[in-house]
């Protein structure tokens, strides 16, 4: 019979018995509401060993990747360490070795890359600033293999730590952050599916990183990146995506304004109605949407009616906190 | 005897029923406007503890959640018996598509049919 250790116990359990049960039987009580798959309440994180596929049944993959599992439909094969319920999350300590303006409100901010630090491009970061008590999340724009990491920072009038990231950090200070997290980053497990990348301002950062790590493992599918801005002067980076489509014959940029001329080769409307008549057949494709929320959901709606399915809708809704 | 739920697949047959269930919902302008500006990811959940409950799954069926969950809806959006019933027909057609006999899709719909006051707030 398997054993499964949970905050620093382990316990003897069935093979042919529901793991939230066996688990409650040793006084181990994970929240739970369903018992068949279907609420997710009890979703819980394997950290050692690998969940049965059965137990995955119904998550999204980028959970599946991350080890995720339900309790309440798994019977347990082999040893596995279940991650505890509450975790202290790990910080580390970077510096700033490169910061520039990427538009006239947007700043590109390069950190060193702690030792022991992984992420999967697309997920974000929780800077920390001077006092510690100011937190506020970032998208990483940059790829595992890259020795820096990449944060594209909007800055948001009165805000208080974009502000203080463009004001007062400089190229050699210190600046402390918490592990990434996040949900929508790039997954290798099918490299023919077709990618649908959009988003508008600081959205393209997660999308930069996701498309940059598609075609570092050798992604086979279209590769479509949509980049919006409410006018051409909110658009960056369109030097480096034009010179990335160039060398990847399955990569494609398009920058969309909402406002005024567009640029060439770009489209001038509303990005997610832009989706609809420039993306092409997308049944089967794996979309990732980032930018603000009323957006993100707009193109979820987009997308999904023109025939991607829920489950390949990977979203990230920023909001800008003063 | 196996249960309803059974009969239907499970919980395979709920996760396959959600998206062309919603893209039904989504399709149909009558009741789209519920559904503007909603958290795609978040919907699907609610679509699949909808849909689980309706196949006689496993589940929690909270009353007051439904309640809540509707109730502005209904006081500031115009919620109604007719817009419950365009989404019982979505629910008829997406379960005709996935092949389920007639007699299995009126008891899901009866299913359905029992969170009418919740959804409504009646």
């Amino acid at each position: 019979m398997p054993n499964i250790s949970f905050e620093g116990k382990t316990y003897h359990c069935d093979e042919d018995k529901i793991l939230l049960d066996s688990l409650a039987e040793h006084g181990v009580n994970i929240p739970f509401s369903c018992r068949g798959g279907a609420c997710h309440a009890c979703l819980s994180k394997i950290t050692k060993g690998t969940p049965p596929p059965a137990s995955q049944m119904g998550l999204r993959d980028t959970l599946k990747a991350q080890n995720y599992f339900l309790p309440c439909i798994c019977k347990p094969i082999t040893d596995m360490t279940m991650a505890a319920k509450v975790q202290q999350p790990m910080s580390y300590a970077a510096s700033v070795i490169e910061k520039s303006w990427l538009n006239a409100n947007t700043l590109l901010l390069r950190l060193s890359k702690p030792a022991g630090f992984r992420y999967h491009a697309g997920q974000f970061i929780n800077l920390m600033d001077e006092t510690g008590n100011l937190i506020r999340s970032y998208s990483l724009a940059s790829i595992q293999s890259d020795d820096f990491l990449e944060l594209h920072i909007k800055h948001v009038p009165d805000g208080k730590m974009s502000g203080w990231l463009c004001d007062s950090l400089k190229r050699g200070d210190d600046i402390a952050f918490v592990e990434a997290s996040g949900n929508c980053f790039y997954l290798d497990n099918d490299k023919e599916q077709a990618l649908l990348l959009a988003g508008a301002g600081t959205g393209l950062a997660p999308l930069y990183g996701i498309a940059r790590e598609a075609i570092a493992s050798g992604h086979q599918g279209k590769i479509q990146l949509f980049h919006g801005a409410l006018a051409k002067e909110g658009l960056y980076y369109e030097d480096e995506l034009k010179a990335l489509a160039r060398q990847h014959a399955n990569f494609h940029y398009t920058a969309c304004v909402l406002h005024g001329q567009a640029p060439e080769g770009g489209l001038q409307g509303s990005i997610d109605q832009l989706l609809k008549q420039h993306a092409g057949e997308l049944k089967g494709s794996r979309a990732y949407l980032c930018g603000d929320p009323g957006l993100v959901s707009s193109m979820q709606q987009s997308v999904f009616c023109a025939g991607i399915s829920m489950q390949e809708i990977y979203a990230d809704a920023f909001t800008f906190t003063p | 005897m196996s249960s309803l739920f059974e009969q239907i697949g499970g919980q395979a047959s709920v996760n396959a029923a959600i998206d062309p269930f919603y893209r039904r919902v989504l399709g149909d302008p009558y009741v789209s406007r519920f559904f503007e500006n909603v958290d795609m990811v978040k919907q699907a959940e609610k679509q699949r503890t909808f849909l689980t409950l309706a196949f006689g799954g496993p589940n929690h069926y909270a009353g007051m959640d439904m309640r809540a969950g509707h109730k502005d809806l209904v006081e500031k959006m115009g919620l109604n018996d007719t817009h419950f019933e365009h989404i019982l027909a979505h629910l008829r057609s997406t379960l005709a598509e996935l092949g389920l006999k007639d007699d299995m899709i009126a008891q899901v719909v009866t299913i359905a049919e029992s969170t009418r006051a919740d959804v409504l707030n009646k």
